[in-house]
């Protein structure tokens, strides 16, 4: 069975150029406009898409995506509500690859089988769940692969070569290399150090490997995307909505543009056409 | 639910750090590697006579050990029932219990060259324990601690700064426990070549939960070798404060095979179960992933996790330890919960009677037991775990007695 996931990146590889990947924390600022960002986000240029799905207490995010998660939250946000924005995307885009990232407890509230049914059904192809190392696999990555859905691994700069083998065992779609020491959109990651890391790895996994936290722009991606079978922009599209919100917190008219705008820029930088 | 009876309630965690389905390894993959080394580092040092024998001798001249176990006779007069005995681990440098835990964790930093140490902290006693063994051996110190709870611990965080640790406000969420140790994570996440992070109760992912109770498991089995001494047998029932869990997994932990040893697990019940403004994550959570383990959490529907109250900030955090979680589902522990307005109560009853000012967290426990001991035959014999003094609470005190200081 390939996933859409598979796919794009198979189609990518023919273009001969790297996929980007865009997150935005769903439900934020509020459900419909994220909605619009999401919708949009493939026309700007994004390959795949990630959802974030908001938790209280985000402890591998910086400052910018624990407080989208707080906008999100208060706007009323649920895992049910993500996954209704998934099958609304769905209904205009059957191939744009959706994966939903975020932190186990909700899933695990939620209960993992029905959790996975509904994910399926809605149109999503891949989990990213940040506090899920492969020690945990029985919790979510397995069922999730049964189910037919890629889980996907962070790959980290403390994965050396004899971690790299368990981090990678039961990784699908594709490896998420997390380019610096830290949290999310915090710091700027030193290329040369994402070239050797990405190189290495490259060595254990046939798989697509797509670099983030920390990108944020089109020149960066573009170096990135020279290694890289993807690049990922998370916290520079979140700090776009932000900055255009009013003072009561609420979207303007500049939100959904900023965040589209950012995405057409950074596509640039990967080579995409659609920008 | 029909609960297989274990041979011996002493035997967790599992290789996974599983305490039957708490417990584990819920953390980023960055962390993984360092989880796994000071796995490795932990059992090394448990295996070698030397550390032990280090670890005892800074117990015994730095720390003051054995703390004493103390017969409450105006306490248990007044409450005419059971016989009451305080282990004093208030007397501890420091204040607390908290420093038995940090001299194991900071001389096993030593052994593994790390050089810089982070630490979480509620009250403020674990992050001044932390900073005073920092001091002592001159390593570099940082603790995270909620916004709100620097407001209402001021003096620990003087005495913090005094010992020479940087203390950095958490910023995010509800500003106190939660918030700090998820700082401290992020800090952590960043910091991995040189920094141990000093967790300071009996969770967050294996191996903590196991090694932190180990280091407190000094005060159960003292509690154990003086009650013998001074009464030729085991004492009936144990009571102590609970939020994370460290000192009343270190008073139960030496005690669980001893079948007819009552024990009870006291959370905060702030101003009311019924108000969902409590810190009770047993008796008003349930099942959940935070922090690096899985165990009972304060939590809606959505799995988002809820916010703590508690007069005490030592006892305000929604989770609690695995271990804690897995002995409540064997029925093994007895978790029951003391308002603010109790604890307030007995705050005062103990500093009138006993002459003893203790710290809001054990005032939880001191609640049960004024409720308990009644109850009881005069030959039942009762120990209550005396966590912390209560210095820094004076001022808490004070404002909820509309006394202006």
């Amino acid at each position: 069975m390939t996933t859409r996931i598979e796919k794009r990146f198979a189609e990518l590889k023919q273009q001969g150029r790297a996929a980007l990947v865009t997150f935005v924390t769903a439900g934020d600022p509020d459900y419909a406009t994220s909605l619009e960002i999401i919708k949009g986000l493939p026309k700007a240029g994004a390959d795949l898409i990630e959802f974030g799905m908001p938790f209280t207490d985000p402890m591998a995010d910086g400052p910018a995506i624990q407080a989208a998660g707080l906008r999100a939250l208060k706007a009323g946000q649920t895992t049910k509500k993500t996954l209704q924005m998934v099958r609304e995307f769905r209904k205009e885009d059957d191939a744009t690859p959706v994966v939903l990232m975020g932190y186990y407890n909700p899933l695990y509230a939620y209960g993992v089988e029905r959790f996975l049914a509904d994910a399926k059904a809605a149109g999503v192809d891949g989990l990213i769940i940040v506090d899920l190392p492969p020690e945990e696999d029985d919790e979510l990555c397995i069922p999730a692969m049964k189910a037919g859905m890629n889980f996907i691994r962070l790959a980290t700069p403390t994965t050396d070569d004899k971690r790299a083998p368990t981090v990678l065992k039961n990784t699908s779609g594709f490896v998420y290399y997390v380019s610096v020491l830290g949290i999310t959109g915090t710091k700027t990651p030193d290329l040369a150090s994402v070239k050797a890391n990405v190189t290495r790895l490259k060595k254990h996994t046939s798989l697509p490997i797509a670099v983030g936290f920390g990108v944020k722009s089109a020149d960066q991606a573009r170096v990135i995307a020279r290694d890289a079978d993807g690049v990922v922009v998370g916290s520079a599209l979140v700090n776009a909505v932000r900055d255009t919100l009013d003072g009561d917190g609420r979207p303007t008219a500049r939100t959904v543009p900023a965040v589209h705008g950012l995405v057409r820029d950074i596509a640039r930088g990967v080579g995409s056409k659609a920008a | 639910m029909n609960i297989a009876v274990p041979n011996s309630y002493r035997t967790g965690p599992d290789e996974k750090g599983l305490f039957g389905i708490y417990g584990g390894r819920f953390v980023a993959e960055t962390l993984m590697p360092l989880i796994l080394e000071l796995e490795q580092a932990y059992k090394d040092a448990k295996a070698d006579p030397a550390f032990q024998a280090e670890l005892d001798s800074f117990l015994e001249h730095y720390v003051g050990r054995p703390s004493p176990l103390y017969f409450a006779e105006r306490l248990t007069e007044h409450l005419g029932g059971a016989k009451i005995y305080f282990k004093r681990d208030e007397l501890n440098h420091t204040g607390a219990h908290k420093i038995n835990n940090v001299m194991g964790q900071i001389l096993l930093a030593r052994r593994m060259g790390k050089t810089r140490i982070i630490a979480e902290t509620g009250a403020g006693q674990h992050g001044v324990a932390t900073a005073t063994a920092c001091a002592r051996f001159g390593l570099k110190c940082i603790v995270y601690m909620g916004e709100v709870d620097i407001e209402r611990q001021k003096p620990n965080v003087f005495r913090m700064k005094l010992l020479g640790a940087e203390v950095v406000p958490a910023l995010s969420g509800s500003r106190t426990l939660k918030d700090a140790l998820n700082e401290a994570l992020r800090d952590w996440v960043a910091n991995v070549e040189d920094t141990f992070y000093c967790i300071g109760t009996v969770a967050g992912p294996h191996p903590y939960p196991a090694m932190v109770r180990d280091f407190q498991a000094v005060i159960g089995v003292e509690t154990k070798k003086q009650m013998m001494a001074r009464e030729g047998r085991l004492p009936n029932s144990l009571v102590a404060a609970i939020g994370g869990g460290s000192n009343a997994m270190g008073l139960f932990h030496p005690f669980l095979d001893d079948k007819d040893v009552e024990i009870y697990g006291v959370e905060a019940a702030g101003l009311g179960l019924n108000t969902g403004k409590h810190a009770a994550s047993i008796t008003g959570g349930k099942p959940g992933v935070l922090h690096g383990n899985r165990t009972y959490l304060l939590q809606d529907d959505d799995g988002q996790i809820i916010e703590a109250h508690s007069i005490s900030a030592g006892l305000d955090y929604p989770g609690i330890g695995p271990e804690h979680s897995w002995l409540h589902d064997m029925k093994r522990v007895n978790y029951v919960s003391a308002t603010d307005a109790e604890a307030l109560e007995a705050f005062q009853l103990c500093c009138k009677l006993e002459g003893i000012i203790p710290a809001l967290e054990p005032s939880h426990a001191l609640a049960q037991v004024i409720k308990l001991a009644p109850k009881k035959p005069k030959d039942h014999l009762m120990v209550m775990n005396m966590c912390g003094r209560g210095d820094k609470d004076i001022f808490t005190v004070a404002a909820h007695l509309g006394v202006k200081l």
